[in-house]
């Protein structure tokens, strides 16, 4: 299916293309270097290889590196700059690691990824507990270049490494009853030290959900990799949602376990303070939100003589490919 | 020391985490959301400075030994209070310019939607008109008046907590923690206030 860029990006926000695509033709060079060790991996028409970051060195075992390395660049025309690597992996919300932005870069080192499974439960006809390996047997890796929208008024343009979530819930055969999936993230006190603070708001562990149509939405995904390298532990290696016409806090990261429900599970932020985080959590300039004005948003690097403030999009501009979803729905009261 | 150069030291040493905040901000190390950083930065530095200016009267009338005493901190009282209203100031500027853009419709619609935004506005004008009437002059001018005034640090402190724990997101612990130093700065007030 062809997954069109929808909405008008101000030409203040647009990398000029020429300079854009000499920096992918040199990443592509650099790349293909690598991309040597690993041809026979390629089948013909795969060798497009992700944007890469060069030798930045992010560990992971052998096989998902040449699963990463040997992904489908992004298919779709890119236009936005994307947000350096630094600040995707330097500053960003998990609180398993700590409730500062710094937190989880300087702490997440400290977890073990591998080797990991995924528990499958609930409304399906093959339940199991999978290795990752076996999960992603099979599975041809894509680039996907998305905007992502914090509910705090920021975003970045991150170019993940992953596949449609639909491409491995068709494979565990949903049932009829099967309405909503639910997902768990690690429970790992000894490895996340912010699940042993004694002020946190979270009842532990994370937990987030999606409706099954937004589940199946060609546009979700499970990531295992960011600028062609394996998905740092502070992005939530190994294996993390990715949905991009919603708020960050829906993306949960380092999943253990996927459950097929028939009513809509409790998801963690709507627990805490339910007058501010729905189930839904789309992104929406019209609805504002207690905390933070939803109508604009620090498109991240931001600098202080020129911040880069730009208005924020209804379903954060995939409205074209997701509005369909929630058509008879009034997105005030399901936020 | 003379209290001369006691005042010069703490001046600029008060000055140290605006200097840090200006080298960091030259030097490119905010992060990726300095203009976050900055509001975070200078708000949390306008608490410490209300409650180490809070802090004197305890210290001046409870903690003596020998020959350590606190008194001398009363001349300084003032300036520390001062400071308490740069950072407070420097933190508003910083939400008004960086995170609003200066546009001013927009700071009116935060009030009306944000509580925890709203409850600041009296905080920073009454400490405004501390900072205004905290010359000799005016402490003479206002007599008695000047003290029922300055009393409303009180309620500055109590308002800037609120601010703090109406934001309290994943974590408890900064609420607590500012409770906790604002409950122990103030008793001592209370005791005082009944032994009387």
């Amino acid at each position: 299916m062809l997954i069109k860029h929808s909405g008008d990006i101000p030409s203040s926000e647009i990398t000029p293309e020429a300079i854009y695509n000499s920096r992918r033709d040199f990443m592509r060079g650099a790349m293909s270097v690598a991309a040597l060790g690993v041809g026979s991996f390629a089948a013909p028409g795969l060798m497009a290889a992700p944007t890469n970051i060069g030798d930045i060195e992010v560990k992971g075992p052998d096989w998902l590196k040449q699963q990463i390395a040997s992904a489908n660049a992004n298919k779709e025309k890119v236009t936005e700059a994307l947000t350096p690597y630094e600040h995707i992996t330097g500053y960003n919300n998990f609180y398993e690691y700590g409730y500062d932005k710094t937190d989880p870069a300087a702490k997440a080192h400290v977890l073990k990824p591998h080797p990991w499974t995924v528990e499958i439960a609930g409304e399906i006809a093959r339940p199991g507990t999978f290795a990752l390996e076996d999960l992603l047997k099979g599975i041809t890796l894509e680039e996907r270049v998305y905007r992502l929208r914090c509910v705090e008024a920021w975003s970045m343009v991150v170019p993940w490494v992953g596949f449609s979530l639909a491409d491995l819930i068709k494979r565990v055969e949903p049932t009829s009853k099967a309405k909503y999936v639910a997902f768990t993230t690690l429970e790992r006190p000894s490895e996340m030290p912010g699940q042993k603070s004694s002020f946190s708001t979270i009842d532990w562990p994370y937990r987030e959900g999606l409706r099954m149509d937004e589940a199946m939405h060609p546009l979700t995904i499970l990531a295992v990799g960011l600028y062609g390298k394996v998905l740092p532990n502070q992005n939530g290696a190994p294996l993390r949602l990715v949905v991009p016409w919603k708020y960050g806090f829906k993306y949960i990261k380092s999943i253990v376990k996927i459950e097929f429900t028939e009513k809509q599970p409790k998801t963690t932020w709507s627990m805490i303070a339910p007058d501010e985080y729905g189930f839904y959590a789309n992104v929406n300039p019209q609805v504002s939100h207690p905390r933070w004005s939803q109508a604009e948003e620090r498109r991240l690097p931001s600098g202080l003589l020129r911040p880069n403030i730009v208005p924020t999009q209804l379903f954060n501009g995939y409205a074209e490919q997701v509005a369909h979803l929630y058509k008879d729905m009034d997105l005030r009261k399901f936020y | 020391m003379s209290a001369f150069w006691r005042r010069v030291c703490i001046f600029f040493v008060a000055l140290i985490p605006f200097a840090f905040l200006v080298y960091k901000t030259l030097a490119n190390q905010l992060g990726a959301d300095p203009a976050k950083a900055i509001v975070l930065y200078t708000g949390e530095w306008a608490i410490y400075f209300l409650f180490i200016t809070l802090a004197v009267t305890p210290l001046r009338r409870f903690i003596t030994f020998n020959k350590i005493h606190f008194r001398w901190l009363q001349t300084h009282r003032r300036m520390l209070g001062l400071f308490t209203l740069f950072y407070a100031i420097l933190h508003m500027l910083a939400f008004l310019v960086f995170i609003l853009g200066l546009d001013f419709s927009r700071f009116g619609k935060e009030l009306v939607e944000r509580p925890y935004i709203l409850v600041t506005i009296p905080a920073v004008l009454l400490l405004i008109a501390l900072g205004v009437t905290s010359t000799q002059a005016m402490m003479r001018r206002l007599g008695k008046n000047w003290i029922r005034l300055h009393k409303c640090i009180y309620l500055i402190a109590i308002l800037a907590w609120l601010h703090v724990f109406m934001q309290v997101r994943s974590s408890y612990f900064d609420a607590v923690l500012f409770g906790i130093i604002l409950v122990v700065l103030l008793l001592p007030r209370l005791y005082l206030a009944v032994r009387k």
